[in-house]
């Protein structure tokens, strides 16, 4: 299970969702799943082991980062991701169970009326599985609630990120006095401008997919209710 | 209820599933690296032939298990031994109070978890397999791959197939409790302290150790946990859901059983009614 694996998994939804949510993929997968493995998860790679406090006593280092650290923000954004990612696989579930239903009646219908030719059988079923469903009904329910759900995740992790690191800068200098650093030591961190950099980026393109979705969603409900 | 040749069948497929699907699984809990790909196409194919709950079971196990493991947690956990640091100048101690603190690391338990865990759902893989008529014909369809016969094979869950798969759920409880019990026995809780006392030799009287990265692994293994018990209701469920169709179903079998009976009891009073008019 890997992040191309679930590219693969959401692909497969998409055929289901609006053009919106075609580019929401795009953005998701180009500016932040790759961004996140290619380039965040080196620059935090050595997070802990150059974080540096001005003190020989042994475990304050590790108090400090831990102290200042909670949970670190290549976490964070994974976490993130995943979960803004699941809602997307309760739609292809939706269609999945639709299909299924759609093929148990074409199939009761083929028995009813004699002897279909097997291929003309198979290649309805075919068709039913490549077939692009209209988003009405339970399905635009359940569309909605997923790109409901994807935008309180995001909004989520986002204030989470917010109130942990109090903003999105990363300081150079941190002051700890956790036992058992000896009075207050100076701790410095590893690489903060390029990691101010990255979660200034990460944190805009989380805006645009915040703003992709309530777009998403704005045009949903004008379609129903036009309809 | 039970019949001889269930048992049979039950046993042949445990006994196959020992042959050919433990030892590759063996093979990769001892190997530098474990292949999650291998996993998940094996368990796709268990997909076609569970429940509704079974398929939402297999997501939450996929998406929020085994690939927070794989993304984040493994990471965590990374540097769990290198800056693992005591205060003390002592040789060996740190290694000591490591290896009496952590016996086994939460990734390796979440790592056998899952496995365990995934495992009884392929006996009812190999159980369907099995149960296909093996055709003098089947050159063609050795064409197709393995993938695709998984696609079209989906009996329903009744008679021996329906005991396999409510077996592999008791299984999967069971193995579930089992590995959280063992993560509450071993590690005295969900949290992680910053500091461990050690007092083992050769660590000259106490000394203060400090883990690293314990906010974070408490919160992953908060996560974890709570992930294992959502998996352990779905499983609950799921078996209510079966033990409910079973009994509705024989409930139905008897049902036809006896207007059938009544049936034949009607027309032989009309064939005995015929004859004396006969006469």
């Amino acid at each position: 299970m890997s992040w191309p694996a679930l590219y693969a998994q959401l692909v497969g939804a998409n055929r289901h969702s609006t053009s919106l949510g075609k580019i929401w993929l795009s953005v998701l997968f180009l500016f932040r799943v790759m961004v996140l493995m290619v380039a965040a998860e080196t620059v935090w790679g050595d997070e802990q082991s150059d974080f540096v406090c001005n003190t020989l006593q042994p475990g304050c280092e590790n108090v400090c980062y831990d102290q200042f650290f909670p949970m670190s923000h290549i976490r964070l954004w994974c976490l993130q991701l995943v979960f803004v990612a699941a809602p997307t696989l309760l739609v292809s579930m939706y269609v999945a169970y639709r299909n299924q239903g759609d093929r148990k009646k074409l199939l009761q219908s083929s028995g009813r009326t004699g002897f279909l030719s097997s291929k003309n059988q198979e290649e309805e079923l075919e068709a039913l599985k490549r077939r692009r469903l209209p988003i009405t009904g339970p399905l635009w329910w359940t569309y909605l609630f997923s790109v409901a759900a994807k935008l309180l995740f995001e909004v989520g992790f986002m204030y989470a990120l917010y109130v942990v690191y109090d903003g999105f800068r990363m300081p150079r200098l941190v002051q700890c006095d956790q036992w058992p650093c000896p009075n207050l030591v100076d701790c410095f961190i590893s690489r903060p401008t390029e990691k101010t950099i990255f979660t200034v980026f990460m944190a805009t393109t989380s805006s645009i997919c915040m703003v992709l979705n309530g777009a998403e969603l704005a045009y949903l409900v004008t379609k129903a209710i036009a309809r | 209820m039970f019949h001889t040749d269930g048992i049979s069948l039950v046993l042949e497929v445990f006994a196959s599933t020992l042959m050919y699907h433990l030892p590759p699984l063996i093979l990769q809990i001892h190997g530098l690296r474990m292949n999650w790909d291998k996993l998940y196409t094996q368990l796709n194919g268990v997909r076609n032939n569970s429940t509704s709950l079974g398929k939402i079971w297999l997501s939450v196990l996929f998406i929020f298990r085994i690939a927070i493991l794989i993304l984040a947690a493994e990471k965590v956990w990374g540097d769990e031994q290198s800056d693992f640091t005591c205060n003390t100048q002592q040789p060996g101690c740190k290694n000591v109070c490591y290896d009496h603190f952590f016996p086994v690391s939460h990734i390796r338990l979440w790592c056998l978890q899952l496995i365990f865990v995934s495992t009884p759902a392929l006996l009812v893989t190999m159980h369907v397999i099995f149960k296909q008529p093996k055709d003098g014909k089947s050159k063609q369809s050795s064409e197709t791959s393995d993938h695709e016969k998984q696609k079209k094979q989906r009996l329903p869950i009744k008679g021996s197939l329906w005991w396999t798969y409510t077996w592999s759920l008791i299984f999967r409880l069971i193995f579930e409790g089992v590995f959280i019990y063992v993560l509450f026995l071993i590690y005295d809780g969900i949290q992680m302290p910053r500091l461990v006392k050690c007092e083992q030799w050769p660590c000259p009287n106490t000394v203060d150790c400090f883990i690293s990265r314990p906010t974070e692994k408490t919160v992953f293994t908060i996560f974890m946990v709570a992930s294992s018990a959502i998996c352990m209701m779905l499983n609950v469920a799921e078996l209510f859901y079966l033990i409910h169709k079973k009994l509705t179903e024989s409930s139905k079998n008897s049902k036809e059983l006896q207007d059938n009976k009544k049936k034949r009891g009607a027309g032989e009073d009309g064939a005995t009614a015929g004859e004396p008019s006969s006469n």
